[in-house]
């Protein structure tokens, strides 16, 4: 009796069982014969024969493969879409003794993803990146990719594709080889028993690639989708061998990896204790106000400030909400505004309560500052009853009146234009809004302009405009306390 | 392929038929032909390989070509004994 020994079996860079579901923990998602399950396979081999289980990190993307971190048992992160490259990028530069793979399919990298990949390999990345090719969209149903090759037929160009309309297939391994800085590149096919094991050395080489410190290395890998080829398995293996290496050359398109010299390390990152100083804080955080000493009265602020591009609207509401973190607040900000930095309208939501904000979204404002006619008209009817409407202008239009809400109108941009710069309107407003409200102490808005303005002579005018902002709302009998 | 059935065979193949999806990419790739799809479906509608006949060599191309990580294990007549074996 002959006794045998094992000479391939499951790799243990895989999981034993998979938790995907309830049922099938010991299969994999992937339709009968495809590509992906022979790659992860050489991919886990790899790993077992260089043993890096432990520090190997395993970038998934979106696409057919989304939920390979199900079979690797190693570190996994999943990427948004075509994204893959850059977090890559993150994960090795942040932890530089990981080895960090990157694998995308073709609708991932070569379409959503081609700027990263692009870029990722310019710079050099030390990560590898094994790149599955099947020229279609597997995931969504068989769309057309940037791979799909000429004639072939895609539920979106169901009469071929056509270089004069979807133009030609992408090339990705020729394209990066055009680039000065990847170690390897290499093109390898799923299509017979020798070509696996060629893809097999090549993911081994791109992966040892990573652990002798050098830089950027990609397989491509030409593989079945015999599902949405409409193929069984065995054919769409052989239109591997036989049609795609047409278009799809296999081979080495770089390789100095003997010459290569070892990527320098990123610089080590500065102690946590020098990270103030760094971001010049270093006479400490801005302060808070102790639990004891805040008010023991409910806050509960949620204030719309809307105008042009310009007007100060974002400022106002920074100074607002420093004011709120001194006072010992909590304090949200969200700015709002259109493409145009200038005269384009411009809006932003403060929140400054005394309990944990859910939301920095102001959709029920109880203070609108409405900067200009049709921010008025925008958000007035948005105000909760018994709120604050402050209306940049002599007098509020006709129709826009609601006896609800306490409103002041007044023309405070021409208050600020006495006081030497329109600009300070702003200022003004929030002066009225203070005084009107009660809302912070005068000490916590001088801390917040000191905070946020540099210039000694904008310090002196926006002083100013609060103070006569104070004094418009009292002239209108509005005076809290 | 000739074979000669009075020796063991020098491989063994042992196979998961709950792991395989009866894609037939091992049928296909193995050299000796031992290898075909069961008559028979499996848990989860698969037709799964079986080994029927003698012959393998134990080349580990079926490991290889399979896409299921867990569905075929490759074992190999121990050196010594396929030395006295095949001397
Ligand atoms: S659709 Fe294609 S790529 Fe996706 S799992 Fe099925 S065979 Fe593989
Ligand atoms: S090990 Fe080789 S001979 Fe044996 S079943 Fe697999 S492919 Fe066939
Ligand atoms: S290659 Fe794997 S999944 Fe396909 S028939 Fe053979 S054992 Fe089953």
């Amino acid at each position: 009796m002959a006794s045998y020994t094992v000479a391939y079996e499951k790799s243990k860079s895989f999981f034993e069982a998979y938790e995907r579901k309830a049922e099938l923990q010991h299969q994999t998602h992937y339709c009968p014969g495809c590509g992906h399950g022979i790659v992860h396979k050489l991919i886990a081999n790899a790993i077992d024969e260089l043993g890096i289980q432990d520090r190997t990190i395993l970038i998934t993307p979106v696409g057919c493969s989304v939920f390979a971190y199900y079979y690797f048992d190693t570190g996994n992160i999943q990427s948004a879409h075509g994204r893959a490259a850059a977090v890559a990028t993150a994960v090795k530069r942040a932890r530089p003794d990981s080895i960090v793979l990157s694998y995308q399919g073709d609708g991932d990298l070569a379409a959503i993803g081609s700027a990263e990949i692009l870029h990722a390999a310019n710079r050099g990345e030390g990560i590898t990146v094994i790149f599955i090719n099947n020229a279609i969209y597997g995931m969504t149903g068989g769309q057309v990719a940037p791979t799909t090759l000429l004639g072939q037929k895609t539920t979106t160009t169901p009469f071929g594709r056509s270089e004069w309309n979807e133009g030609y297939p992408l090339k990705v391994a020729e394209l990066l080889a055009s680039l000065e800085a990847p170690v390897y590149i290499e093109r390898v096919g799923l299509g017979n028993n020798k070509q696996i094991m060629q893809a097999g050395r090549a993911v081994r080489r791109a992966i040892e690639n990573q652990v002798r410190g050098l830089g950027f290395s990609l397989v491509e890998v030409l593989s079945p989708c015999p599902t949405i080829w409409k193929l069984d398995p065995v054919d769409a293996q052989r239109r591997v061998r036989e049609e795609m290496p047409k278009t799809f050359p296999l081979g080495v398109f770089r390789d100095r990896t003997k010459e290569a010299a070892a990527r320098p390390r990123p610089p080590a990152p500065p102690p946590i204790a020098e990270i103030p100083r760094i971001l010049s804080v270093a006479n400490g955080l801005p302060r808070t106000k102790a639990e004891s000493q805040r008010s023991t009265i409910q806050v509960d602020l949620r204030v719309k400030i809307a105008g042009f591009g310009g007007q100060g609207v974002l400022m106002l509401g920074e100074v607002l909400a420093e004011a709120g973190l001194d006072a010992g607040l909590e304090v949200s900000w969200l700015p709002s505004y259109g493409p145009e930095m200038r005269s384009g309208t411009s809006n932003c939501h403060v929140r400054l309560a005394s309990r944990p904000i859910d939301s920095p979204l102001v959709s029920r404002p109880n203070a609108l500052l409405a900067l200009n006619e049709p921010s008025l008209d925008k958000f007035l009817t948005s105000v909760e009853a018994g709120g604050w409407v402050l209306y940049n202008g002599a007098a509020l239009p006709d129709g826009c009146a609601r006896a609800d809400v306490h409103t002041i109108s007044e023309n405070f941009t021409q208050l600020a234009d006495e006081l030497g710069d329109s600009r300070a309107g702003n200022m003004v407003m929030l002066g009225a809004l203070l005084e009107a409200t009660g809302m912070l102490s005068g000490d916590s808005i001088r801390t917040a302009l000191e905070r946020l303005v540099k210039s000694q002579r904008w310090l002196e005018i926006d002083r100013q405009a609060l103070g006569r902002g104070r004094e418009v709302a009292r002239r209108g009998g509005f005076h809290a306390s | 392929m000739s074979h000669d059935r009075s020796k063991p065979d020098r491989g063994r193949v042992e196979l998961n038929s709950e792991e395989c999806k009866g894609c037939g990419l091992c049928v296909e790739a193995c050299p000796p032909k031992v290898l075909r799809l069961a008559g028979h479906l499996n848990r989860y509608g698969y037709h799964p390989v079986t080994c029927f006949t003698h012959g393998c060599t134990g080349c580990g191309i079926c490991f290889f070509v399979c896409p299921e990580p867990g569905a075929i294990i490759v074992l190999r007549a121990t050196a010594l004994e396929a030395e006295t074996l095949y001397a």
